[in-house]
C-alpha cells in the first residue's frame, strides 16, 4: 500500500464526486423505499434499463442527459402502472405482502436484467458526447468532464425533490402519506393515488439516473446487482425516507470506496457499500438522520 | 411408518439407479436437480414457515462450497467431513447473519442477505489459497467401490441430503417450532405477546436454513473438480432457491420439492436445448405469475382443484 498526500487529496476530491453521484441514483430509492415503504428491491433494475433507452436515444444523436429527461415521462409513466399493479396484487390483499411483496421486486429485476441480456447481449455499453473522455485540470490533480456532469445533474436532483417535497403541496401530501396513511385518509385524501404519483416521480427520477450511470461509466445488464447494494446502503444509512440525509449519506459512500479503491485497489471495491450497509443495519439501523 | 418406509425406498431407489448401467448425463443433470431440492427446502425453513426472505442462498451456498475446497486442499478431507464442515459454517453464517439483523423488519434482512453474498464473493475473489477470482483446479480423489464413476457417487450423497432435508423440514414443520415459526410470519407482536421465543426460533430457523444450504454446496467443488467465485455466489441460487418453493408452494414441506423438481428439471432441458439465459428468465418470470396469481402454488392450486372437484 502507497500512502501519501496527494493520493488521499486525489481520493477525497473524487470519493465527493462520485458521492454526489450515489445519493442522486438513490435518491429515487429514497421515495419509492424510505418514504412509501415499498420494497422496490426493482430500483437498480429500472435505472440501468434508463441506462439503455439513454444509450438507444443518444445512438441516434441525442445528448445523453437530454435523452434522460425526455425518458422521465416515459418512466413516469411506467412507475404508476407497477405501482398500481403492486398494489392491486399485494398491497390491497394485506396479509402477507411482505414475502411476497419482495419476491415480486426481485422477479420484475431479474426480468429487466435477462431482458437487457436477451436484446443487447452482455457487452458493455457506452455513450459518446464532448464531455466523456476529456477532464478538467485543476492543479495537479485531473477531473474528468463526465463526473462533474453527474455532480450538478445530482445536485439539482436531489435540491429539486427536497424542494418539492417539502414546498408544493403534493410534496407535503407525499410526506404525509409516509408519517400516517390512515390520518391521511381520515382527511378525506386517497392515499392509493398520491403514493401512485410518488412511485411515478421516484421511477422518473430512475431515468435521468440511469442517463448519468451511462455517462458515468459503461453498462452492463447485470450491473443492477451491485446498485442494490449501493443504493440501499445510501437510503439506509440516510435513515429512510431523509432527502438531505441521502446527500450526506451519498458523499459517505462515494469516500469509503474511492479511498479503498485508491489504496486497497478495484477487487475490494463491491464489498465496501455492502459492508457499509451490513454496519449501518447492525449498529444504527435508522440510520444517521432517521426519524 | 409409511413416511419412512418411503423415504428408505427412495434412498434404495436413488443407489439401485446409480448402480444401474445407464448414461453417465442423466447423473450429472440429476445431481443439480436434487441440490435445487435440498436448496429451497432449506430456504422454505426461514421463507416459508417464519416469513423471512433470504436473497443470499448464493452465499450460503458458495461458503459451503468453499469451506468444503479448504478441507480438500488443505487436509484433503474426505467428503462426508467436507459436508459437515461446510453445513456448520453456513449454519454459523445463518446465525451470524440473523443476529445481526433478524430484529428488524423482513426487507432488511432480505437486503442483508444480498450484502453477505457481496463481501464474501469479495473475499473469496481477493483471498489466493483458494484460487481468487481465476478459480482453482481440483483433482478428484479416486471413486469408491460400488460405483461406476465420481459422478454417481456425488448423485447418491445429493439424494440422502435431499432426503435429510426433507426429514428436517417436515420435522420443524410439524413440530412446536413450526407452530412458533409460522405465528411469527402471521404477527410478530401476537406470537412474541403469546410467548412465542421469536428471536430464539428465527436464529434456528436461520441456522439450520443456512446449515443445509451449505451442505447442498459442499459437493460443488468435487463435482466440477473446480470452482470460481462468480459462479459459486451466482445470484441465480438465490433466485431459484426463492423461487422454487414460491412456485411448489410455501405452506407445506412438499411444495419446494414440487417446485425444484419441476423448475430444476425444466432449467436443466432449456439450458441443454434452448440457453441459458432463457432458463432465468422463466424462472422470473414463473416467479411472478405465481406470486401475483396463484399466492399459494402448484400445492394451492391442487388443493383447491380437489375441492372444486368434489
Amino acid at each position: 500500500m502507497i500512502f501519501s498526500f496527494d493520493l488521499l487529496t486525489e481520493a477525497l476530491l473524487f470519493g465527493v464526486l462520485l458521492g454526489c453521484f450515489y445519493a442522486a441514483v438513490s435518491i429515487g430509492l429514497s421515495v419509492s423505499f424510505g418514504l412509501l415503504d415499498v420494497p422496490n428491491v426493482a430500483h437498480p433494475a429500472l435505472m440501468v434499463l434508463g441506462s439503455y433507452c439513454t444509450f438507444l436515444l443518444a445512438e441516434r444523436g441525442l445528448d445523453p442527459i437530454l435523452a434522460g429527461v425526455a425518458l422521465m415521462p416515459v418512466f413516469f409513466v411506467l412507475g404508476v402502472l407497477i405501482y398500481r399493479f403492486y398494489y392491486e396484487s399485494f398491497e390491497k390483499r394485506g396479509t402477507e405482502a411482505g414475502v411476497r411483496g419482495l419476491a415480486f421486486f426481485f422477479g420484475v429485476a431479474f426480468i429487466v436484467e435477462i431482458g437487457l441480456i436477451l436484446f443487447f447481449g452482455v457487452d458493455q455499453r457506452s455513450v459518446a458526447a464532448a464531455y466523456i473522455g476529456s477532464s478538467w485540470s485543476l492543479g495537479d490533480y485531473r477531473i474528468p468532464y463526465r463526473m462533474l456532469v453527474a455532480f450538478g445533474v445530482a445536485l439539482v436532483l436531489t435540491f429539486g425533490l427536497t424542494v418539492y417535497l417539502s414546498k408544493t403541496f403534493t410534496g407535503r401530501a407525499i410526506k404525509a402519506v409516509a408519517q400516517d396513511e390512515p390520518a391521511l385518509r381520515l382527511m378525506g385524501a386517497n392515499p392509493v393515488r398520491i403514493k401512485q404519483w410518488a412511485f411515478g416521480i421516484a421511477t422518473a427520477v430512475s431515468a435521468l439516473a440511469g442517463a448519468m450511470l451511462i455517462i458515468v461509466s459503461p453498462v452492463e445488464p447485470a450491473m443492477d446487482r451491485l446498485y442494490i447494494g449501493r443504493t440501499f446502503c445510501v437510503v439506509v444509512l440516510a435513515g429512510l425516507g431523509s432527502m438531505t440525509g441521502t446527500l450526506a449519506a451519498g458523499l459517505i459512500l462515494g469516500i469509503a470506496e474511492s479511498i479503498v479503491l485508491m489504496f486497497l485497489g478495484a477487487s475490494w471495491a463491491p464489498a465496501v457499500a455492502f459492508g457499509l450497509l451490513l454496519i449501518v443495519l447492525g449498529v444504527r439501523p435508522q440510520g444517521l438522520f432517521g426519524r | 411408518m409409511k413416511y419412512w418406509a418411503s423415504i428408505a425406498a427412495l434412498f434404495v431407489l436413488a443407489l439401485t439407479v446409480a448402480l444401474a448401467p445407464t448414461n453417465d448425463y442423466f447423473f450429472y443433470a440429476a445431481f443439480v436437480v436434487l441440490q435445487f431440492v435440498v436448496l429451497a427446502t432449506a430456504w422454505n425453513i426461514l421463507g416459508g414457515y417464519a416469513g423471512y426472505v433470504n436473497f443470499g442462498a448464493g452465499a450460503f451456498f458458495a461458503i459451503g462450497a468453499y469451506t468444503a475446497t479448504v478441507l480438500f486442499k488443505w487436509l484433503g478431507a474426505p467428503l462426508a467431513v467436507q459436508i459437515a464442515a461446510g453445513a456448520a459454517v453456513s449454519g454459523l453464517l445463518g446465525f451470524g447473519t440473523g443476529l445481526l439483523t433478524l430484529r428488524l423488519r423482513g426487507i432488511f434482512f432480505a437486503i442483508a442477505t444480498v450484502a453477505v453474498t457481496f463481501v464474501l464473493e469479495t473475499l473469496m475473489i481477493n483471498w489466493r489459497y483458494v484460487g481468487g477470482a481465476t478459480g482453482l483446479q481440483l483433482v478428484r480423489p479416486a471413486v469408491m467401490p460400488p460405483f461406476e464413476s465420481y459422478t454417481r457417487m456425488l448423485f447418491v450423497v445429493m439424494a440422502i441430503l435431499a432426503l435429510v432435508s426433507v426429514c428436517v423440514a417436515r420435522y420443524v414443520q410439524d413440530s412446536w417450532i413450526g407452530r412458533g415459526l409460522r405465528a411469527i410470519r402471521d404477527s410478530e407482536e401476537a406470537a412474541e405477546c403469546s410467548g412465542v421465543p421469536t428471536l430464539k426460533l428465527k436464529l434456528f430457523a436461520c441456522t439450520v436454513s443456512g446449515a443445509l444450504m451449505g451442505a447442498a454446496g459442499a459437493p460443488m467443488p468435487m463435482y466440477l473438480a473446480f470452482i470460481e467465485p462468480a459462479s459459486s455466489f451466482s445470484l441465480n441460487y438465490s433466485v431459484s432457491a426463492l423461487a422454487m418453493p414460491m412456485i411448489g408452494g410455501t405452506a407445506h414441506w412438499a411444495g419446494p420439492v414440487i417446485g425444484a423438481l419441476l423448475l430444476a428439471s425444466i432449467q436443466q432441458i432449456v439450458t441443454v436445448t434452448i440457453s441459458s439465459e432463457i432458463n432465468v428468465l422463466i424462472i422470473g418470470v414463473l416467479l411472478v405469475l405465481f406470486v401475483v396469481a396463484a399466492p399459494d402454488g402448484v400445492l394451492g392450486l391442487f388443493r383447491r382443484w380437489l375441492r372444486s372437484s368434489k
